[in-house]
């Protein structure tokens, strides 16, 4: 446990800032984010840890930035902070259009409705397979056994990576999201040993691209990768980035997921009864948790030209964060937005995919592998039941869980 | 009161009053017509609320901006009739305006 932080209403207001991971970890940003709604929607302040910048905390004008990407660029970073050396791998996910638009073209049937809906059978199988291994009625880490198993095992899938060895994509997850600056309580890993670990992961890619691309089309995301015109010629850095961003994008937030809806609905047992009793509200129960989790906390802009957001002046180069996790508490356009809702009319209607150009692309692949999840759960036990308050990621951006022990209720 | 026909996917017809000013996209959500998500709430940031447009009205229901050709780039099975329905306003001229669902909002 970290220090405790001052009271947010004691700090003077131009000194205010969100962004210390310590806050999150304690979960003591929500009282942050409410000050700052309230009394500064568009915030600035000079941060100890990440230097100036913005903070976006409101909805809507979450939606503006986010859907004016020629106002506010994604390049070169989309989180806060910077790496000590230039790796980076680039990404799609922080490209501004044309190669942006090209490059999720090129990877998007990866997750169209017809290649989903080949996966559905796929993973049902595996989520049965790892329900079915489950101690009933003894105490477990949820975020181990069943989050962190099931995600990698839906990413092994994905890419149609080798079975056995796919723990090492969980691993090249957490390497690539490493933040040296703030390795307060991680790893220790130091930049040098994160790059060659991002190296040995893009041999692998390598091997399996060259292979794939010497065989007909598949439907898994590196074939599909290696056979489109706009990515088949692409630079193995590029590749490398790519490859971790599909990676990234559907690890920690999915597994964050899975653990946030156990978590919430024994939080407010009411909505787990709710759910028993017609699980036709599986749906939106799914939309409902990623909402309330807010599995990404914050994207970061860079401003492109000297422009106006919230009746401030926002200078050309100006760092600019939409607090998504701050979005989603936002009474003017969610009621109640601090109780969890199973059954919201239009739960979809969350800032947690982001919008504009760069909405999640994963988001339909997300909610079918939670809802799948959830299904099968709901055959199996009466009860997931939390044993105590989990152990919580120390990290502004991915909302996240370590440990989370639960016993299982047969039916 | 412009009057609008929404087909859904399977053939279901719905035909409602529309008022001026609001969108297609308000009008179906106003009248719970199936079919049509919009995740964003009419911002022209999600595109979820994608619907193919009569041939017979396309010239009357305006053209794209750049930002609606940018997000028809995210939804799924785009043709030369795919709108933001959204992104269309209700008025007279737009009376008897018929237009289509696709499969699933992506
Ligand atoms: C609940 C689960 C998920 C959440 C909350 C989530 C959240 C997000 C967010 C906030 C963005 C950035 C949006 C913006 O800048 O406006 C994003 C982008 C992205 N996500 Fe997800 N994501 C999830 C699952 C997935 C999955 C399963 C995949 C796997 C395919 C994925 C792949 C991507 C990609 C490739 C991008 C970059 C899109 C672009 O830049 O055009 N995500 N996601
Ligand atoms: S409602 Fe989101 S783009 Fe139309």
């Amino acid at each position: 446990m970290n220090a405790i932080l001052p009271d947010p209403y004691t700090i003077p207001l131009e000194k205010l800032d969100p962004s210390s991971p310590n806050l999150f970890q304690n979960q003591e940003h929500w009282a942050y984010f409410e000050r700052l709604r309230k009394e500064d929607p568009v915030h600035f302040v000079d941060s100890e840890d990440f230097g100036p910048y913005w903070s976006v905390t409101k909805f809507q004008d979450i939606m503006y930035v986010d859907s004016h990407h020629e106002l506010f660029s994604s390049e070169p970073r989309i989180v806060l902070g910077h790496s000590n050396i230039d790796f980076d791998p680039p990404m799609f996910i922080a490209m501004d259009p044309p190669r942006h638009d090209e490059q999720r073209a090129a990877v998007t049937p990866a997750v169209a409705p017809k290649q989903l809906a080949e996966l559905e059978p796929l993973i049902r199988g595996r989520v049965q397979a790892v329900l079915d291994g489950l101690p009933v009625g003894e105490s477990f880490n949820w975020v181990d056994r069943v989050s962190i198993e099931l995600t990698t095992q839906m990413l092994a899938t994905l890419f149609d990576f080798p079975f056995e060895e796919r723990h090492l994509l969980t691993h090249w997850s957490d390497v690539a999201t490493e933040n040296p600056e703030l390795d307060v309580n991680g790893n220790g890993r130091t930049e040098e040993e994160r790059r060659d670990i991002l190296m040995e992961c893009q041999q692998r890619f390598m091997e399996i691209w060259k292979e794939r691309a010497g065989q007909a089309p598949k439907m898994d995301l590196i074939s599909l990768l290696a056979h489109s015109p706009a990515t088949a010629k692409m630079e193995p850095m590029e590749l490398l980035g790519n490859m971790i961003l599909l990676i990234v994008g559907g690890n920690d937030t999915t597994r964050n997921t899975m653990s946030a809806s156990v978590y919430a609905l024994n939080k407010f047992p009411e909505q787990y009864d709710k759910l028993r009793a017609n699980p036709s509200h599986i749906t939106s129960m799914i939309s409902e948790t990623i909402r309330w989790q807010t599995p990404l906390g914050h994207m970061r802009r860079i401003a492109t030209e000297d422009t106006e957001l919230g009746g401030k002046k926002i200078k050309k180069g100006d760092m600019v964060v939409m607090w998504y996790v701050s979005g989603n508490r936002d009474e003017d356009v969610i009621e109640n937005a601090n109780d969890y809702i199973i059954d919201r009319p239009r739960a979809r209607h969350h800032v947690s995919f982001g919008f504009g150009i760069h909405r999640c692309m994963g988001n339909r692949l997300a909610e079918m592998q939670l809802r799948i999840l959830w299904e099968e759960i709901l055959q199996r036990f009466s009860k997931v039941e939390v044993l105590e308050e989990p152990k919580r990621v120390h990290s502004n951006f991915v909302m996240g869980y370590t440990d989370l022990q639960v016993k299982l209720h047969p039916l | 009161m412009p009057r609008i026909t929404y087909i859904e996917f399977n053939g279901t017809e719905h035909t409602v009053d529309g008022d001026g000013g609001d969108s297609v996209m308000e009008t179906a959500v106003k009248n719970e017509v199936p079919g049509i998500d919009a995740d964003c709430g009419g911002g022209c940031a999600c595109a979820t609320c994608h619907i193919y447009v009569d041939e017979a009205w396309l010239t009357q229901v305006g053209e794209r901006s750049p930002m609606e050709v940018s997000m028809l780039n995210l939804a799924e099975g785009v043709a030369d009739n795919s709108r933001l329905s959204c992104q269309i306003s209700l008025n007279e001229s737009l009376d008897g305006l018929v237009v289509r669902m696709p499969e699933s909002q992506h």
